[in-house]
């Protein structure tokens, strides 16, 4: 995209592939995926499940469990590869470069560690400081993330707390050593509607405050539209369309991207659901050429033989169709 | 609702009341601490061909007045009738027949099609079992009956003959509905059905239930926390709190303008897929309080940006303010 400046890009992605190797077969569940996060900025990763959005952000942090394992490509964080790095170079990246919140904040905590000694851990382990200056750090952390009564609260347990309440302390953990970047990984699909507002207009003011890039990991397209600038559209472990915001809900360009804002419901508005035929793809045995093609209501022979390659459009999507050029997509008016 | 229309009620609710005890800890002595006020004095109507969803947040209660109504729960007070007859009494007392008839008039679907489907039985044994139990269909005729249920829910014939274990969710989904359709119901009661879908698949299911309901004339009880979709399927919503209904009302009617604050609260909350429009959210301050000891007056009255004095003392009236529309707000006025 034209107003890209060097030295702005803080993560890049390049070429990544990431398969699991399962006793039933190999799990493609990142299959070349390219994007990139600049300074400050939001990003959102959107996908259903199996589009390879978790399993990209943990090949980022480097933390694919097994049997997965990161074959091929380039995850450059300020110009460096973190891919080549040792794993003790990585720790030290984790928490202070890095970091990420996940879907469930009850199996993300300890149980067994109280809130303080969980939120200080991460501050000894990277920093040289007492245990004292470290209480006090995730005392100001717990007021940060806006828990009320943050010294009572410290000593208490992860059960002690509500949903909402366990996410916050997450979001404190993972901001403990203001990272550069943060990924949320589905971060408030577990939590209730009105919890869920209050998570989010937490983490965009912590995200302006800090200057931090994010990059929102989820499958709701209104959470897309609230936080983020930039989207990337996965499906089946590659790159759909990539887009300005704005630009991708006004005029999506690949038929997936047109297809998913028809499926999902509104609040402002009834209509009628367009319906995307068919299943997500097993990722052991891909559809060829363009994954999305047996879904596709544009298909043709070409779709099912060659893969498309991500082609800029003139206003500045990325798009992976090779029919882009011909199709008007319908948008949401 | 108007005298006319109450021909066409197909279930009602009047009252119903459920809670829950809380026991103390302890192994030997157990002492009853208190009570859950999961569902407190409800009331509503389904007509038939409509659909009510029931709103709320997690522990509002929703999903324990699904049951109630479904005898699932035992009540601890009301009634439920379905065409005039009253479930809870014909269950205790009626006849075998009697009770097998009020029992073939509601289905449910679950939440979870990966959890509600034996896996040890075939597609043709999960849909036919109904016949099994209610005998209103000789058996000469399962096999085509069984056939037709999968090709009304989008499913293939040769469907029939695989177990769940080889079907995705969305599909899943699809056994349980014909599941539910095989006794021929009046009412079905869904809860959360699209939940653990993707949202590709979620729109197939939501189509499917529209399309049911119109060939059918079903009446639906629509149990979510997802407004969207509420928004999508429902004739009439319920708005639930701390076991109570707070406001219901058409469906165009409460999305344009909520008049219960939490309503308000409620849809201003959901992130609306088109980033032109920008919605002025309100951030309801602190969390649903403890079901154990509701707050008193209004119970919503702690989290309120309007409540006062009377909110805190008075429980306010469940109120009719327009036609279909009804609000349990003090101040109720200020925002119609």
């Amino acid at each position: 995209m034209g107003e890209v400046k060097l030295g702005d890009v803080l993560l890049e992605v390049q070429g990544l592939r990431t398969y699991f190797f399962t006793e039933a077969g190999i799990v493609k569940a990142v299959d070349d995926i390219s994007y990139y996060v600049k300074k400050g900025e939001s990003v959102g990763l959107v996908g259903e499940s199996g589009s390879g959005k978790t399993v990209s952000a943990l090949s980022v942090m480097r933390i694919v469990p097994k049997p997965g394992r990161i074959l091929q490509g380039s995850v450059k964080f300020e110009g460096e590869d973190l891919l080549l790095k040792g794993e003790s170079e990585m720790r030290k990246m984790r928490g202070t470069k890095l970091a990420m919140i996940f879907q469930d904040p009850t199996s993300s905590l300890n149980p067994v560690f109280s809130v303080e000694s969980q939120l200080t851990e991460i501050i000894r382990q990277h920093q040289d400081v007492t245990k004292e200056e470290a209480r006090d750090r995730a005392k100001k952390l717990l007021e940060v993330v806006g828990i009320p009564e943050a010294e009572k609260r410290l000593s208490e347990y992860p059960h002690q707390f509500s949903g909402g309440m366990k996410q916050r302390i997450c979001i404190a953990r993972a901001l403990a050593l203001e990272p550069e970047l943060l990924f949320g990984d589905e971060p408030t699909t577990n939590l209730d509607v009105t919890i869920q507002a209050q998570v989010l207009e937490l983490l965009k003011k912590l995200q302006k405050d800090m200057n931090m890039s994010l990059v929102m990991i989820t499958h709701d397209m209104g959470i897309i539209a609230d936080m983020t600038q930039r989207v990337v559209v996965l499906y089946a472990g590659r790159v759909a369309e990539v887009s300005r915001t704005y630009d991708l809900y006004k005029r999506p360009k690949h038929p997936y991207t047109e297809a998913l804002l028809g499926a999902v419901p509104r609040l402002d508005k009834r209509k009628v659901l367009d319906v995307i035929p068919g299943n997500i793809p097993n990722l052991i045995d891909p559809p060829s050429g363009c994954r999305y093609h047996p879904r596709c209501k544009y298909m043709t022979d070409i779709c099912k033989e060659k893969v498309p390659t991500l082609e800029e459009t003139e206003d500045g999507h990325l798009v992976a169709c090779h029919h882009w050029r011909e199709l008007t997509l319908r948008a949401e008016e | 609702m108007s005298e006319q229309k109450a021909e066409q009620v197909v279930v009602e609710a009047r009252g119903l009341v459920k809670y829950f005890p809380v026991y103390s800890k302890g192994v030997v002595l157990k002492k009853r601490v208190g009570f859950v006020h999961a569902v407190d004095n409800i009331s509503f109507q389904i007509r038939k061909g409509e659909t009510l969803a029931l709103v709320g947040e997690s522990g509002c209660g929703k999903t324990t007045t699904a049951k109630v109504m479904l005898d699932l729960e035992h009540p601890d007070a009301g009634q439920a009738l379905f065409e005039g007859q009253e479930l809870f009494s014909t269950l205790k007392k009626g006849s075998r027949a009697e009770k097998m008839a009020i029992r073939r008039k509601m289905q449910l679907v679950f939440q979870n099609p990966y959890g509600s489907l034996d896996p040890r039985m075939t597609v043709y044994d999960i849909i036919s079992e109904p016949f099994e139990i209610h005998r209103h269909i000789p058996r000469s005729e399962w096999k085509e009956r069984v056939y037709e249920l999968l090709r009304i829910v989008g499913l293939e014939e040769y469907h029939a003959e695989r177990y769940p274990h080889e079907f995705s969710g969305g599909q899943r989904q699809r056994i349980c509905i014909a599941r539910a359709l095989a006794v021929d119901p009046k009412f079905i009661v869904a809860d959360e059905p699209v939940s653990s879908l993707d949202v590709s698949i979620r729109a197939q299911i939501l189509n499917l239930l529209v399309d049911l309901q119109k060939q059918k004339d079903l009446s639906y009880l629509y149990i979510s926390h997802d407004l969207s979709s509420v928004r999508q399927i429902s004739h009439r919503v319920a708005v639930m709190y701390l076991g109570e209904i707070v406001e219901e009302a058409p469906t165009d009617e409460l999305f344009r303008k909520p008049v219960h604050p939490y309503t308000q609260a409620l849809i201003s909350a959901v992130p609306i897929p088109d980033p032109a429009t920008k919605v002025q959210r309100i951030i309801l301050p602190g969390e649903v309080p403890s079901p154990i000891n509701p707050p008193g007056g209004c119970r919503f009255h702690p989290r309120c940006p309007y409540a006062t004095d009377i909110c805190s003392e008075k429980k306010p009236e469940y109120e009719k303010i327009a036609e279909d529309h009804y609000v349990a707000c003090h101040w109720w006025k200020k925002f119609y």
